[in-house]
């Protein structure tokens, strides 16, 4: 790594967004490839993450981390010619929505945003999903985990009716599912019927190594 | 009020005043305190708790009288708002028969409703900012509200002539549906007071009075969203700090005129983004501490004891929240591992929490009542406690959860 990329990993990681874009600009215009840009910035992305999993990043850095990666890719993605991008191996595949009678969606982004800079390719369905939804994504996207997110008590009974949509559609033998958010633990695993539950970000990105057999 | 009722309604302000000033108690406190669990338990549907204020009354009583609580909160302000917000076209919540079904809570939208180059405006002039701005974003019936000039630039002859803004079809068409919407709330807040003026009469007093609200929530909840706020921790620090303080006499007082009329002078202050996994406790000390703390102090101040809710797990925030005058507060833990808050703040401020809404849903009596024997003995220890669940009770509660968590206080002592 040249200095001057040594300097812009160095500036998303620590949060200096004033710096970060100039920085990736001038790259690109003293002639780096748009796509030693992107892994720079995924380089950055791996300092954040790994900071966030220690407790010495929180949300607001991943918030600005990633309002740093749209940034950059809005720059480079129109300079990509189309071969290099399709290559970024991904780990494993996980389905992700808020269950149904519930629009919560600020756990659930942050999950995302964690598995999708760990290394995963995640399919976010969005908020108050019906059984159905879930069911014909897991068909047509085939993940290895399922994860269902809810902030209210309601979402207990809708996560649990999802586990048995899953069960009753002859899926669940092909999926492992989490659950989190809001007041959901131990109790609320066992009543639902998940195999797991995460109280933060993190313990849904080292279920789903674990899950997906990916070194951590 | 029956000499039965008085008698009760003294004994109960007797043994919460002693609590929340940790003067040694031979019981622990029980509340009643939910969002829509009345609904369900009462064989109501959200939606008619929303918009049927006596229904919601009359459920009320009769769950209170079976449940025997030391205290309860009033439903209609956190419950019974439809028609309200109906009139009003209120935009920054869906609620039950407006937007979800009939039986699920409403919830909150999660949107920016200031502009971060508006921070400028909100400090220049925060009700000029209102009017112009805000309000008509967040509610129809403001909209045309819009259309008023910068009421300060008038001034002599200017104020005359600027009466023909108020006539204006936009103004006229804003205060008629604003009247519309009031009249409503009023004919809400008569069946409220008269609920409580009856339940006081039958001995049982309220458990919070007025609302206030830390200032990071209340620019974080109310005018620029979850994702808004924290970009504004980096991008814009100090107009960030500078709105904050700039809400802090504001919020205090809405709360402070509220509270010098209200029986109850517990001042419910619910805090959402302080969690452990949210912040850093460097920024937790920077930006949500030391705001808050003032709105607290400002509260104290007046003989109000503001009710802190701490929602989410905020264990390593325990020993910073610590700096706060003996027995004036009460914080309620929503995650917060209650024996260690007992640990590190039993001696300055009684607590309130926190029975796990799963074990209320999802539970049986029996291990809600161990786990309530558990708590009184080691958080209520020598008193100190209000009994409740983590955020009350869950609108999902089973009964005989609830009715073995209110039974724990009178059976087992602290």
């Amino acid at each position: 790594m040249t200095d001057q990329e040594r300097q812009l990993v160095d500036a998303i990681a620590e949060m200096r967004e004033d710096d970060a874009l100039p920085m990736a600009k001038k790259l690109l215009a003293d002639g780096a490839e748009p796509m030693r840009v992107l892994e720079l910035c995924r380089n950055a992305m791996d300092i954040v993450g790994g900071r966030f999993e220690k407790g010495e990043y929180f949300l607001p850095e991943l918030v600005l981390a990633g309002e740093m990666l749209e940034q950059i890719g809005a720059i480079v993605k129109p300079l990509l010619t189309g071969k290099e991008g399709a290559a970024t191996k991904k780990h494993g595949k996980v389905l992700i929505g808020t269950v149904k009678g519930d629009l919560h969606d600020i756990g659930k982004n942050i999950v995302t945003f964690m598995l999708d800079i760990n290394g995963f390719e995640v399919l976010d369905i969005g908020i108050d999903q019906a059984d159905a939804k879930f069911i014909d994504a897991i068909k047509n996207f085939q993940p290895q985990v399922v994860a269902l997110s809810g902030f209210l008590t309601l979402a207990f009974d809708s996560m649990k009716n999802t586990v048995d949509s899953i069960n009753k559609a002859g899926l669940r033998d092909k999926v492992k599912i989490m659950i989190g958010g809001g007041q959901v633990d131990e109790k609320v695993r066992e009543y639902t019927g998940a195999d797991a539950f995460g109280l933060n970000a993190m313990a849904a990105v080292n279920l789903c190594r674990t899950w997906t057999g990916v070194a951590a | 009020m029956s000499g039965d009722g008085a008698a009760r309604l003294a004994e109960k302000n007797r043994l919460i005043a002693d609590t929340v000033a940790l003067r040694p108690t031979d019981k622990v406190v029980s509340v009643f305190y939910t969002m829509f669990w009345h609904a369900k338990a009462g064989g109501a549907t959200c939606r008619d708790m929303m918009y049927d204020y006596k229904k919601s009354a009359e459920i009320t009583k009769k769950l209170v009288l079976d449940l025997d609580p030391d205290m309860f909160s009033l439903p209609h302000p956190v419950s019974a708002l439809g028609p309200t917000m109906e009139l009003m076209g209120f935009k920054t919540l869906e609620w039950p028969g407006h937007g979800t079904p009939d039986n699920v809570s409403y919830q909150y939208l999660d949107r920016e409703y200031m502009k971060p180059e508006e921070y400028d405006d909100y400090l220049f002039d925060p009700t000029g900012y209102y009017l112009s701005k805000y309000l008509p974003r967040i509610a129809e019936a403001f909209e045309g509200l819009a259309a008023l000039p910068t009421l300060p630039s008038l001034y002599y002859v200017q104020i005359v002539h600027g009466t023909r803004y108020f006539a204006s079809k936009e103004v006229r068409g804003a205060f008629e549906r604003l009247a519309k919407a009031g009249d409503e709330m009023r004919s809400m807040l008569r069946v409220a007071m008269g609920f409580a003026q009856e339940m006081a009469d039958l001995g049982y007093p309220q458990a919070q009075g007025p609302t206030a609200i830390a200032p990071f929530d209340y620019l974080g909840d109310n005018f620029r969203g979850s994702k808004g706020i924290m970009l504004d921790m980096y991008r814009r620090k100090d107009k960030l700090m500078a709105a904050m303080e700039k809400s802090i006499p504001f919020i205090l007082k809405q709360a402070i005129e509220v509270g010098s009329r209200h029986a109850c002078k517990m001042v419910f202050i619910p805090i959402h983004w302080a969690f452990d996994g949210f912040m850093s406790l460097e920024q937790f000390k920077t930006f949500f501490w030391p705001p808050l703390r003032k709105v607290m102090m400002g509260l104290i101040e007046k003989d109000l004891i503001p009710l802190v809710l701490w929602e989410g797990e905020c264990s390593s925030r325990l020993e910073t929240i610590a700096d706060i005058p003996k027995g004036k507060c009460i914080y309620w833990f929503e995650r917060t591992d209650l024996k260690l808050a007992k640990a590190v703040l039993g001696d300055i401020t009684c607590l309130r929490g926190n029975v796990p809404a799963s074990l209320l849903t999802a539970g049986t009596a029996e291990e809600v009542d161990a786990f309530c024997k558990d708590l009184i003995a080691t958080a209520g220890k020598g008193g100190g406690l209000i009994l409740d669940g983590g955020i009350g009770i869950p609108d999902e509660a089973k009964y005989e959860c609830v009715r073995a968590m209110i039974e724990s206080t009178r059976k087992y002592r602290p």
